[in-house]
């Protein structure tokens, strides 16, 4: 098999026993981007020198016996353009930030180093995460690998994309309000967004964040526990970072390949599903459901009545925060400054105005509607209160249920300039993931089929209490194998194959 | 600004909002904007149909308290590494546009 259709589990073994070179290993998946990045344009930055450098810095300390710096060493990976990067570029899909390189890494991105992951680049985003096809980024669009006329998800298109099309099998995305988890399941690939608090959020540039939540993004459960582990834990330079160790996600994950889940109470959330979501995605979440049931899973109903209230709630918690951290770019100490004004605020304006894109205009108007005075109560305050109650939703559907699941997304990968000029439609994209944002719990996505209308991937969100991340991968990897056991071959290998260019 | 109409917002608003955020909006983005916004407060405005005047609001998922840490000398980042990007520098500090407008 090519390397860049191995899995990263699968390419760490050969790197490690020497089959194969890290050197190797990132030249077939830049040689890929290469080929195919003109088409997708999953990559903002492609770091290709860098990249190798630090790939035969792996082979050599491998050469010399020394023992792996992680189960990854060696293993390429493909970054957000959201985490700061000393020696790449950090635009966040924003023409503000244009050419800017931070003078320090994120903790996300040190630990990837640490670990001697090999960073290929930055991939595509919406403008400062905020968008759910990509197609907000000012760089152009990114396109999903299924089917190129269509989106990949967002914010983290470019990530997803970059799996799905074999471009690297390892990324990390963020979620905010479901960022990791509908790009992964708009590709087919697998996105998880740890509990907030569980992975640092230093060098993480801000969206929203009371909501933002890094994560890893990769083809496989195991993939992404993997990941998961080397990301996750402390760090002291973010005060909401969890004191706490990493869940034991590897170990979750090797269990639940075993395929047996007796004993484990899966929630079926009544409120996120029906009016609105696409029959195929449905049936092919009912089946997922079905599939766990026959694992030994005892499948319950649960009902989280404040759910209906959860878009209204947060499109006006993160535009209130947005509003708030957006204010720094100010085109004073780094990035844009557009000339011409006669004093610093004017300039300031002027600035914001050619640096910004029409959503992050409308979220900054948005927020700043929400907080001023008169409005503040009726709008953010509420809002809070609902967050409040969508968080007790949580916590009695978690007393009757070990995990909940629901579809990903209401919908499989739509055309490309579908819903750009509709941003309540682009909103309803976020409808599943949001409510555990709000509540700050874990959830992934995991494929679970096509769906037979389109032929295109759905996801099965699976959702666990804060740091309940074992089980929650334990389920994950039992319905993969018996997906991938029943299917002949793992859903992410029918991606039809990207036209490449030489 | 008044709160009587909650869910409606008229282009003035938009321009002051705008304003209020340092954004120089064109009469175009206006135009565009406040349509799109009025929609986006309209389905907002949902969460006025919730009773919760019992509710304790929640600004964050997880209870924060407040972190510490040793108050020990560490690097940061140098004068040149700060400066590296700004859009203008001069004699090692960053050179801003002048801070108040004409009439101040």
């Amino acid at each position: 098999m090519e390397l860049t259709r191995l899995s990263a589990a699968a390419l760490a073994e050969k790197i490690h026993s020497r089959e194969v070179s890290a050197v190797e290993a990132a030249q077939a998946h830049l040689d890929r981007i290469a080929a195919v990045d003109g088409t997708v344009h999953a990559f903002l930055h492609v770091a290709g020198e860098a990249a190798l450098e630090s790939a035969s810095l792996v082979d050599a300390a491998l050469d010399a016996g020394t023992p792996p710096a992680s189960p990854l060493a060696g293993v390429p990976l493909a970054l957000k353009d959201v985490f700061t990067t000393s020696d790449m570029p950090t635009t966040c899909g924003s023409k503000i930030l244009e050419g800017w390189r931070p003078p320090y890494d994120a903790t996300v991105t040190a630990r990837l180093r640490a670990a001697g992951i090999t960073i290929l680049g930055k991939t595509n985003m919406d403008e400062f995460a905020m968008g759910s096809s990509t197609e907000y980024s000012a760089y152009g669009p990114t396109r999903n690998p299924w089917d190129t006329t269509r989106i990949p998800g967002g914010s983290g298109g470019g990530s997803a994309a970059a799996l799905a099309a074999f471009e690297a099998p390892l990324a990390i995305g963020t979620d905010t309000g479901g960022s990791i988890r509908q790009p992964a399941a708009m590709t087919g690939t697998v996105g998880v967004k740890p509990t907030y608090g569980g992975v640092s959020r230093y060098g993480l540039v801000a969206c929203a964040s009371s909501l933002d939540q890094g994560g890893p993004c990769a083809r496989t459960v195991l993939d992404a526990a993997l990941l998961h582990e080397i990301i996750g834990g402390y760090d002291p330079l973010d005060s909401t970072s969890i004191d706490a160790p990493v869940p034991s996600v590897v170990e979750a994950v090797r269990a639940g390949a075993s395929g047996d889940l007796s004993g484990v109470r899966v929630g079926v959330v009544r409120e996120l599903g029906g009016e609105g979501y696409q029959p195929g995605v449905e049936r092919a979440y009912r089946a997922a459901v079905e599939r766990l049931e026959k694992l030994g899973a005892e499948v319950v109903e649960v009902s989280c009545p404040h759910f209906e209230y959860g878009l209204a709630a947060y499109y006006l918690i993160l535009p209130s925060e947005v509003s708030s951290n957006l204010a720094r770019f100010d085109a004073m100490r780094y990035g844009l400054r557009v000339e011409g004004g006669a004093s610093a605020e004017e300039v300031m304006a002027l600035t914001r105005e050619a640096g910004f894109g029409p959503e992050v205009k409308r979220r900054i108007i948005l927020g700043t509607y929400a907080l001023s005075s008169g409005y503040y109560d009726a709008y953010y305050g509420q809002a809070q209160k609902v967050r409040t109650l969508i968080a007790r939703d949580f916590a009695a559907a978690f007393e009757q249920a070990d995990v909940l699941v629901s579809p990903t997304a209401p919908t499989t990968a739509f055309p490309m300039g579908d819903k750009v000029d509709d941003p309540l439609a682009m909103y309803l994209n976020d409808l599943a993931t949001i409510p555990t944002n709000l509540a700050g719990i874990a959830a992934m996505s995991v494929p679970c089929g096509l769906a037979e209308e389109d032929g295109l991937p759905a996801g099965l969100q699976i959702m666990a209490p804060a740091l309940g991340e074992a089980q929650m991968y334990r389920v994950g990897a039992a319905y993969e194998a018996a997906r991938d056991a029943d299917d002949d071959t793992p859903l992410i290998q029918r991606v039809p194959s990207l036209e490449v260019s030489r | 600004m008044s709160a009587d109409s909650p869910g409606t917002i008229s282009r003035d608003e938009v321009a002051h909002l705008a304003r209020l955020a340092r954004l120089a909006v064109t009469d175009r983005e206006l135009d565009l904007f406040a349509g799109q916004l009025d929609v986006i407060l309209g389905a907002v405005a949902r969460v006025g149909e919730v009773v919760a005047d019992d509710i304790p609001p929640t600004s964050h998922a997880v209870p924060l308290v407040n972190v510490f840490r040793p108050d020990e000398r560490r690097p940061g980042l140098t004068q040149e590494q700060a400066l590296a990007c700004a859009p203008a520098a001069e004699d090692g500090r960053f050179r801003v546009p002048q801070i108040l407008g004409e009439e101040a």
